[in-house]
C-alpha cells in the first residue's frame, strides 16, 4: 500500500460543487435538450394559441367585451399551464426513468435536488413560453386589457396555481411508464380543464356543474388568475381548494417517488 | 486505505438473489478484471459501488466515504451505457455537463482529442455510430479527473482496432496511478488489460487471484477420444463427459501429460482431438464444481 502511486486528483476535493453550480448546470442541459425538440415546444404554444383563434376571437360580444375577453385568455393561459406542468412532468419524467442514461446521472456527483429544481424551473420556462402568444393574441385581437401589475400578479398567480400540477405530473410520471402516463395525462386535463371553466366561462354552467366545478383545483386558479387581471373576486373557497390540492398531490408525489426508489435503487 | 471495499454484500431482486454474501477489497492503483458470464452479478456490483442501489446486507465503501453520498462520488468516474446518450446532446455537450460536475474537469477539447473525436465535437450523439459512441462512453468515465474508475463492458461490439485504441486509453489512465474496476465477459479483454481477476458467477465470488492464477485454473484444454475405457476418473481429467457415439471429452489443465498417459498405458482409442477449452467451458468447469474453488468467498 506504501508503494500506491499518486492518484491522478492531486488534492482529493472535499465535496461536491456548489449546488447552485450543479442547478444552473442541470437547467442549462434539460433546456438544451427540451429545445432541441421544437415540435414539443410549439405544440405547447399552439394548442391554446389556436383555442384563442377559433374560440375566442371570432366571437365578438366575448372578443370585444374587456372582462370576458380578459377572462377567456385567463382561462386559455392557465390552460397551458396546466397542460405544459403536466405533460413536462407526467411524461418527461415517466420518459427519463426509462432512458439508461438516467442511473449515469444519478451516479454524478451530485445529489437529487439540483436535478428536480432544474426540471421545475425547465418547466416554468416553458409554461412561460407558452404564455407569451395567448397574451400577445389577446393584446391585438381581443379587447382584454390589464395593467402591468396586474399582468405581473397574473404570471405570479399562475405559476402558483400551477404548483398542484406539477406535483400531479410528478405522481404519474413517478408511477407510471411512459406509454401508460401519457393517456392518463390527457384523461385528467380535459376533463379538469373543461370542469374548471378554462374552455367555457362558469357563468354558462348549469348550477350542478357550477358547484361541482368549485373543488377542482382548475377552477380555483382559474377564479383566483382572474381576480388578479380583473379584480373580480373569486369565490371564498379557491385557496383552500387549491392548497388542499396541492396537499393533496404532494403527497402523492412523495409516495410515488419513495416507491420507484424502492423498486429501482434500494 | 482502499479505493472500494464490499464487505458481506448481498443484494436481491424480488426472488433473484444478485449477489450473495460477496467481499471485495480494491487497493489504490489496482486494475481489476471482473469476469463472468450475462446475468453474473457483476453490473449490480458496480450499481452498489457507484451508489445507484443499496444492499440488502452488508455495506460498500468507495474512498472511505458512503458512495450513496455525492460527495463521495467527486472521485468516481463510470461508463454510462453508449446506447443511453442523450441522443439530441452534441458531443462537447455531454462533455461539457457530465465535466461540469467536477472540480478539475478535463478540458474538453482535450479530452475529445485523446479518443478521436475531434471532428464530432459538434455532432449529436444520437448520429454517432456504436464505436464512437463507446469511445464516448468511455471518455465520460474519465473527464473528472477520477481516481478511480468503473468500466462495464467497455469494448462489447467494438472491432479490433477500435478496441485496442481504447486498452490503450484505459491503460494510460491506469499507468497515470488511476484505480480501474471493469467487467467483461470477454478472457481476452481481462487478459490485455487486468492485473488481478474476480471471477463472478450466480453473485457469488468463484475466484480471486492474479492473472496468472486465473489463466491456468481457465487455461483447460478439451480432449476428446474415442474409447470404450472409461477415462474421466483419470488423474489430470478435472472434468470428463461420456457423449452417445461412444466418444469421451475430457478437460485437463495438461492435455500433453494426459495424451502421454493415453498412450503408454495401451487403452484402445481412436480420434483423438484436442483444442483449448473455450471460455464458457472453463467458466463450466469453475461453476459446475460445487466446492467453490480455493479463493472464492474471499
Amino acid at each position: 500500500m506504501t508503494t500506491a502511486p499518486a492518484a491522478p486528483t492531486q488534492a482529493p476535493p472535499s465535496g461536491t460543487l456548489n449546488p447552485v453550480v450543479l442547478t444552473w448546470l442541470h437547467l442549462k442541459f434539460q433546456f438544451l435538450e427540451t429545445v432541441r425538440i421544437p415540435i414539443a415546444v410549439l405544440g405547447n404554444m399552439l394548442f391554446p394559441s389556436l383555442a384563442m383563434f377559433f374560440f375566442v376571437v371570432p366571437q365578438s360580444q366575448v372578443a370585444q367585451n374587456p372582462l370576458a375577453a380578459t377572462m377567456a385568455v385567463a382561462g386559455l393561459s392557465l390552460f397551458a399551464v396546466c397542460s405544459a406542468s403536466l405533460f413536462t412532468y407526467g411524461l418527461g419524467v415517466a420518459e427519463d426513468r426509462q432512458l439508461p442514461f438516467d442511473p449515469f446521472v444519478r451516479s454524478l456527483p451530485a445529489g437529487p435536488a439540483p436535478r428536480m429544481i432544474a426540471r421545475i424551473l425547465n418547466g416554468a420556462i416553458f409554461a412561460l413560453f407558452g404564455l407569451v402568444p395567448l397574451i400577445v393574441i389577446g393584446w391585438l385581437f381581443t379587447a382584454a386589457s390589464v395593467t402591468l401589475l396586474e399582468l405581473l400578479t397574473g404570471i405570479g398567480v399562475i405559476l402558483a396555481a400551477s404548483v398542484p400540477f406539477v406535483l400531479l405530473g410528478m405522481a404519474v410520471g413517478y408511477s407510471l411508464s411512459a406509454k401508460a402516463a401519457l393517456p392518463v395525462v390527457q384523461v385528467v386535463l380535459f376533463p379538469l380543464a373543461f370542469a374548471g371553466g378554462l374552455f367555457l366561462p362558469p357563468m354558462m354552467f348549469p348550477s350542478w356543474l357550477d358547484t361541482l366545478s368549485q373543488v377542482t383545483p382548475t377552477r380555483a386558479g382559474r377564479d383566483l388568475l382572474v381576480q388578479a387581471l380583473t379584480g373580480a373576486d373569486a369565490y371564498a373557497w379557491a385557496w383552500p381548494v387549491l392548497l388542499g390540492w396541492t396537499a393533496v398531490f404532494t403527497t402523492l408525489a412523495v409516495v410515488a417517488y419513495r416507491r420507484d426508489e424502492g423498486r429501482r435503487f434500494r | 486505505m482502499t479505493v472500494i471495499t464490499v464487505d458481506g454484500v448481498t443484494r436481491r431482486f424480488g426472488d433473484v438473489t444478485a449477489l450473495d454474501d460477496v467481499s471485495l477489497d480494491v487497493a489504490p492503483g489496482e486494475l481489476v478484471g471482473m469476469l463472468g458470464p450475462n446475468g453474473a452479478g457483476k453490473t449490480t456490483l458496480l450499481s452498489l459501488i457507484s451508489g445507484q442501489r443499496r444492499p440488502d446486507v452488508g455495506t460498500v465503501r468507495l474512498l472511505g466515504g458512503d458512495p450513496r453520498d455525492a460527495a463521495t462520488r467527486v472521485g468516481l468516474g463510470i461508463t454510462p451505457q453508449e446506447t443511453g446518450l442523450p441522443p439530441t446532446l452534441r458531443v462537447g455537450e455531454v462533455v461539457d455537463f457530465v465535466g461540469g460536475h467536477f472540480p478539475d474537469p478535463v478540458p474538453t477539447a482535450e479530452l475529445l482529442e485523446q479518443f478521436g473525436l475531434t471532428d464530432k465535437t459538434r455532432k449529436q450523439t444520437g448520429s454517432l455510430s456504436g464505436g464512437q459512441k463507446r469511445r464516448l462512453a468511455v471518455a465520460l468515465s474519465l473527464v473528472g479527473r477520477p481516481r478511480v474508475v468503473l468500466l462495464d463492458e467497455p469494448t462489447t461490439g467494438l472491432d479490433v482496432t477500435a478496441r485496442q485504441a481504447l486498452w490503450d486509453a484505459i491503460r494510460q489512465y491506469h499507468a497515470g496511478g488511476g484505480t480501474v474496476l471493469l467487467t467483461s465477459h470477454y478472457l481476452e479483454e481481462v487478459q490485455a488489460l487486468a492485473e488481478r481477476v474476480v471471477v463472478i458467477d450466480h453473485g457469488v465470488v468463484r475466484a480471486d487471484d492474479s492473472l496468472d492464477g486465473i489463466l491456468s485454473r481457465v487455461g483447460l484444454r478439451r480432449v476428446s477420444v474415442r474409447t470404450t475405457t472409461d477415462l474421466t476418473s483419470w488423474s489430470g481429467v478435472s472434468r470428463g463427459e461420456h457423449r452417445g457415439d461412444g466418444v469421451q471429452q475430457l478437460y485437463t489443465p495438461d492435455a500433453d501429460a494426459l495424451v502421454r498417459a493415453l498412450v503408454t498405458s495401451g487403452v484402445e482409442f481412436s480420434d483423438l482431438q484436442i483444442r483449448g477449452a473455450s471460455l464458457e467451458e472453463a467458466f463450466a468447469e469453475m461453476v459446475a464444481d460445487d466446492n467453490p474453488l480455493e479463493g472464492a468467498g474471499r
